[in-house]
C-alpha cells in the first residue's frame, strides 16, 4: 500500500509542476501569483522527496514485490547498500534527478524572492516545465513502482557488485545536483532572454548558482574517477567512454560559464555568449542524459536500453534544448555588448579561455558522437574513437589553457600594462627549470607531457602565490576562491602529466611467500586468507612491500549473483599509490597477481577537490547576499561596474 | 588593436545567421540522434569489412604464459571469431550458445578478450566454461578498433583463407545462429 502511495505522490507531484509552469509565468507579469507560485514549488518538493521516501523505504525494507527493487537488491545485502540502490538503476536514478530537479526549483523560489518578478516568474516557470517534463518520463516510461504481482519472487537478484561501493553512494547524487543545477542558469539565461533584460544583473544572480552547480559536477566526475580507479582493478582512472564524456561535456561548457559571467558581470561584455554558454551547459547535461539512458552508445556502464525511453527523452531533449535555441535566435540580435578593451587585457585572456574551453568541448563532443555520425552515414558500418584521439587533441588544449591561466590573475580589465607580466616571465623560466628538474630527480627520466605539465602548473601556482602575497590583507573570498580553483586546475595538471607518463605496471606469477620487484619496491605475497563478508565469501592476498607498507587484495565471490569482483589492495601516498589486483589462481598453486605504481595520481582528485572548494569559496562572498533589485532601467546595456582591483575573476 | 564586440547595424544580418546557428546545429543533432535510434540495426551486415582479410594482430594468448598469436593463427579452417569481456553482460548471456556451437557443431570459436583484465577474464572463463580454442589478449582494443568493434559483443565468421564472411554485432543465439551463422558456414563449405 506504502508504494501506492509514493506512485501516488509522484502523480501529484506532476500536476504540480505543470502548475508551477503556469503560475510562473503569470507571476511575471502579475506579481499576485508569486505567493501559489512559491507554494507550488515547495509542494512539489515535498511530494517528489516522500516518493523517493517510499522508494529507499521498500528498498530497505526488502519489499521484492516491487518490480525495481527485486532486480536490484537482496535481502543479504547490508542495509547502507540497500539504500543506495535504490539509485542503482535507471528508474530509481531518475526519480533522484528528479527530486534533486525539485530541490533546485524550490530552492530557486526561495533563496530568489528578491529577483525582479519578470525574471523570477519566468525561471520559476520554466524549471517547472522542465520538472514535469522529467516527472511524466518517469511517471510513463520508467516507473519505478511497478509491482509484481500476484507472485513476488522471495529475494532479489541483488545489486550489481561493482556498484556495491561507498563510491556509487555518493557518486550518482553529486553528479545529478551538478547535472541539474545546470538548469538554473539555463532557466534564468531563458528568463533574461524572454524579459528582455540580459545585463550585469542577470549575470550576477546567474554566478552562485552556476558556481555551485559546478563544484558539485566538479567533485561527482572526480569521484566517479576515483571509482573507476580502485574498483575497475586496472589501475586507469579515465577511458573517455562515452558516459564520461556525458558527464565532462556540460563540465566543460560550465567552467567556460563561469568565466563568461565574469566578464558579463564585471564589464558588461559578451552577454549574448554568456546567454548561449548557460543554455549550452544544461542542454549538454540533457544530451548527457539521454546518451546514457536511451542506449544510443554503447558503454561500460549506460543503462539498460528501451526504444521508449530513447524516443521519450529525444523528445523533451528536442522541445527544451529546440525551443531554448530558437528563443536565443530570436532575442539574442537585440543584444548589444559595448564594452571596449585594449592589448592583453583580462577580457582577451577569458575571452582565450572561453575559446580553448568550446573547442575543447568540441573535440570531446565530436569524439563522442562520431562513431554515431558515420554509422548513419554509411548505413551500418561501425568504428569506435578511442582514447589516443582524445590525448592527442584535448592534451595540448589544456597546456594551453594553463598557460593562459597562469598570467590571467594578474591582468587587469580593459588594458594590462605589458610590464605586470614581466615577473610572471622570469617566473615561468624557474617553472620550467622545476618542470625539468623535478621528473629527472623523482623518475629519473624526462618525458616532454608531464614536464609540460609541471612546469606549467608550477607556474600557474607560483604567479598566484606571489599575486596573493602582494594583496595580502585585501583578498576577498572571491579572489580566494579564484586563486583555489586555480590551484586545483595546476595540481590536477600535474597529477595527470606525471601519473600518466611514469606508472609502471607488471603481471607476475607468486606464490606465497614469493616476492617481486617494482621499480625498486619488493612486494612480497605474504599471506592468503579467506574471507567472509556480509554477502560474499572472498580469498584475501596480503601483500608486503620491503618499505613495511600492507596491502590487501580481495577476489570475491558474490552468492546472490554469482559474480566475481577483484577488489584491488591499495596504499595510497601523496606522491604515489602502489595498486595490487590479485588475478586467478593458476594450476601450479600460485596466483596471477598485477602491480601498478602509480606516481602522484591522487593530485588528479586533489585538484578536482581544490577546484570545488574554489567554485564553493566564491560564492561565499558578501557580495553575492546583496542582491539588489534595480529599476528596469536601460534594458541591455548596464554601464560597467565599477570594479575593484581583487575581481575574482 | 581596439576591440569591440558591438558589431555595427549593416552586420545584423549576419549576426542573425549566428545567432540561428546553434538551432541549426542543434536541429542537425537531434536529427542524427534520431537516426541512429530508430535506424541502427544491430544485426545489420556491416560492409566494409565483409570479404575484407582479417586485419593483422599480433597479441599475448590469453594464459599462454608469454605465447602470441597473429592473424595467420586464424587460417587453415573456418573460426569463429568472438570479440568479448568480462565487464560485457550481454556476451555472458551468449557464452552458452557459444559453448553449444563449439560442442555440438565442430566449428572452432576464437575469442579476443577486449578492453579487459586479463585475470579476471581468466576467472570468467573457469568459472562459465571455456569454449575458445585460444583467446587473444586485446587490452588497449587495438585489434577492437582495426575491427571496427562498437561494443561487445562482437562475431566474426572467417574463412580457411583468413577472410571475413560474416559479422553479427551483438548477442549470438540460437535463432541467430540458425538464421544467420549457419548458413554463412554452409555457404563457405559449398564454395571452397
Amino acid at each position: 500500500m506504502i508504494v501506492e502511495l509514493g506512485h501516488f505522490a509522484a502523480i501529484l507531484a506532476l500536476l504540480m509542476a505543470a502548475g508551477l509552469a503556469g503560475t510562473g509565468f503569470l507571476a511575471a507579469t502579475n506579481p499576485a501569483w508569486r505567493g501559489l507560485t512559491q507554494a507550488l514549488a515547495l509542494g512539489q518538493l515535498a511530494l517528489v522527496a516522500l516518493s523517493f521516501a517510499v522508494l529507499v523505504a521498500a528498498f530497505v525494507g526488502n519489499d521484492f514485490s516491487v518490480a525495481y527493487v527485486a532486480q536490484n537488491s537482496n535481502s543479504a545485502l547490508p542495509w547502507h547498500y540497500r539504500v543506495s540502490a535504490t539509485w542503482g538503476a535507471h528508474e530509481g536514478s531518475f526519480l533522484l534527478w528528479t527530486l534533486i530537479a525539485a530541490g533546485w526549483t524550490a530552492a530557486v523560489s526561495v533563496a530568489g524572492r528578491q529577483l525582479p518578478s519578470e525574471v523570477h516568474g519566468r525561471a520559476l516557470g520554466v524549471l517547472g516545465a522542465l520538472n514535469a517534463a522529467f516527472l511524466l518520463f518517469l511517471l510513463s516510461a520508467s516507473n519505478p513502482f511497478e509491482r509484481l504481482l500476484p507472485a513476488p519472487p522471495t529475494d532479489g537478484a541483488d545489486l550489481n557488485p561493482l556498484l556495491q561501493d561507498f563510491g556509487l553512494i555518493v557518486h550518482p547524487p553529486l553528479l545529478y545536483i551538478g547535472y541539474v543545477g545546470l538548469a538554473v542558469a539555463f532557466a534564468f539565461a531563458a528568463a533574461a532572454l524572454l524579459a528582455g533584460r540580459l545585463d550585469a544583473a542577470w549575470a550576477r544572480w546567474t554566478r552562485p548558482w552556476t558556481n555551485v552547480a559546478w563544484a558539485f559536477l566538479t567533485c561527482g566526475i572526480a569521484l566517479g574517477s576515483w571509482w573507476a580507479y580502485y574498483e575497475l582493478g586496472w589501475g586507469g582512472w579515465w577511458f573517455w567512454d562515452p558516459v564520461e564524456n556525458a558527464s565532462f561535456m556540460p563540465w566543460l561548457a560550465a567552467t567556460a560559464l563561469i568565466h563568461s559571467l565574469a566578464v558579463t558581470e564585471k564589464r558588461g561584455a559578451f552577454k549574448a555568449w554568456t546567454a548561449f554558454l548557460a543554455l549550452t551547459a544544461f542542454s549538454l547535461a540533457l544530451l548527457g542524459a539521454f546518451i546514457v539512458r536511451s542506449g544510443v552508445l554503447t558503454s561500460v556502464h549506460a543503462f539498460a536500453t528501451d526504444p521508449e525511453r530513447g524516443v521519450f527523452l529525444l523528445i523533451i531533449l528536442a522541445l527544451a534544448v529546440g525551443g531554448a535555441f530558437a528563443l536565443y535566435a530570436a532575442r539574442a540580435p537585440s543584444i548589444g555588448s559595448r564594452a571596449t578593451y585594449d592589448g592583453i587585457s583580462r577580457e582577451l585572456l577569458l575571452l582565450a579561455n572561453n575559446a580553448i574551453l568550446t573547442l575543447a568541448l568540441a573535440v570531446v563532443l565530436l569524439g563522442t558522437l562520431y562513431p554515431l555520425a558515420y554509422e548513419a552515414a554509411t548505413g551500418g558500418d561501425k568504428i569506435s574513437v578511442g582514447p589516443p584521439y582524445f590525448n592527442r587533441v584535448f592534451v595540448p588544449l589544456m597546456l594551453l589553457l594553463a598557460a593562459g591561466l597562469a598570467i590571467a590573475p594578474i591582468s587587469r580589465w580593459k588594458r594590462t600594462p605589458l610590464k605586470l607580466f614581466q615577473k610572471a616571465g622570469w617566473m615561468l623560466l624557474a617553472a620550467a627549470a622545476i618542470g625539468v628538474a623535478a621528473p629527472l630527480a623523482f623518475a629519473g627520466a624526462l618525458k616532454a607531457g608531464a614536464a609540460a605539465a609541471a612546469a606549467l602548473g608550477t607556474w600557474v601556482a607560483v604567479v598566484l602565490a606571489a599575486d596573493c602575497w602582494r594583496h595580502r590583507g585585501a583578498l576577498t573570498r572571491s579572489y580566494l576562491g579564484m586563486a583555489m580553483a586555480h590551484l586545483g586546475f595546476a595540481v590536477s595538471l600535474v597529477g595527470i602529466g606525471a601519473t600518466s607518463q611514469f606508472s609502471s605496471a607488471l603481471d607476475a606469477r607468486l606464490a606465497v611467500g614469493e616476492a617481486v620487484e617494482l621499480n625498486g619496491v619488493a612486494y612480497r605475497f605474504a599471506s592468503l586468507t579467506q574471507v567472509d563478508g556480509p554477502n560474499y565469501t572472498a580469498e584475501r592476498g596480503t601483500f608486503t612491500t620491503d618499505a613495511g607498507v600492507t596491502l590487501h587484495a580481495e577476489k570475491r565471490h558474490y552468492a546472490a549473483s554469482g559474480q566475481v569482483m577483484t577488489e584491488a589492495g591499495i596504499a595510497a601516498g601523496f606522491f604515489r599509490d602502489l595498486y595490487v589486483t590479485l588475478g586467478e589462481r593458476l594450476p601450479d598453486g600460485s596466483w596471477a597477481v598485477r602491480l601498478n605504481d602509480k606516481p602522484l595520481v591522487r593530485w588528479v582528485w586533489l585538484g578536482a577537490l581544490l577546484m570545488a572548494g574554489g567554485g564553493i569559496l566564491a560564492v561565499m562572498d558578501p557580495r553575492y547576499r546583496r542582491v539588489r533589485v534595480r529599476a528596469r532601467s536601460s534594458r541591455a546595456d548596464v554601464a560597467p561596474v565599477p570594479q575593484a582591483a581583487q575581481s575574482g575573476g | 588593436m581596439a576591440q569591440t564586440a558591438a558589431a555595427p547595424a549593416h552586420a545584423a544580418a549576419h549576426r542573425m545567421i549566428g545567432r540561428l546557428l546553434p538551432l541549426a546545429g542543434f536541429a542537425a543533432l537531434v536529427a542524427l540522434l534520431y537516426l541512429g535510434f530508430t535506424l541502427r540495426d544491430p544485426t545489420l551486415l556491416p560492409s566494409a569489412l565483409i570479404a575484407q582479410p582479417f586485419p593483422r594482430f599480433d597479441l599475448p594468448i590469453l594464459g599462454g604464459g608469454g605465447r602470441r598469436a597473429t592473424e595467420a593463427d586464424l587460417q587453415g579452417a573456418p573460426r569463429l571469431v568472438n570479440v568479448w569481456a568480462t565487464w560485457c553482460p550481454t556476451c555472458l548471456a551468449e557464452h552458452a550458445e557459444l559453448t553449444r556451437i563449439g560442442a555440438e557443431t565442430g566449428l572452432s570459436i576464437i575469442g579476443i578478450n577486449y578492453k579487459d583484465d586479463a585475470a579476471k577474464a581468466i576467472a570468467w572463463l573457469v568459472r562459465h566454461g571455456d569454449p575458445y580454442q585460444f583467446n587473444v589478449v586485446d587490452a588497449d582494443g587495438d585489434l577492437g578498433v582495426e575491427l571496427g568493434v562498437y561494443g561487445a559483443p562482437e562475431t566474426f565468421l572467417v574463412d580457411a583463407a583468413g577472410i571475413i564472411r560474416h559479422k553479427r554485432v551483438g548477442e549470438v543465439n540460437r535463432a541467430v545462429w540458425e538464421n544467420e551463422i549457419a548458413p554463412a558456414w554452409r555457404n563457405l563449405a559449398a564454395t571452397p
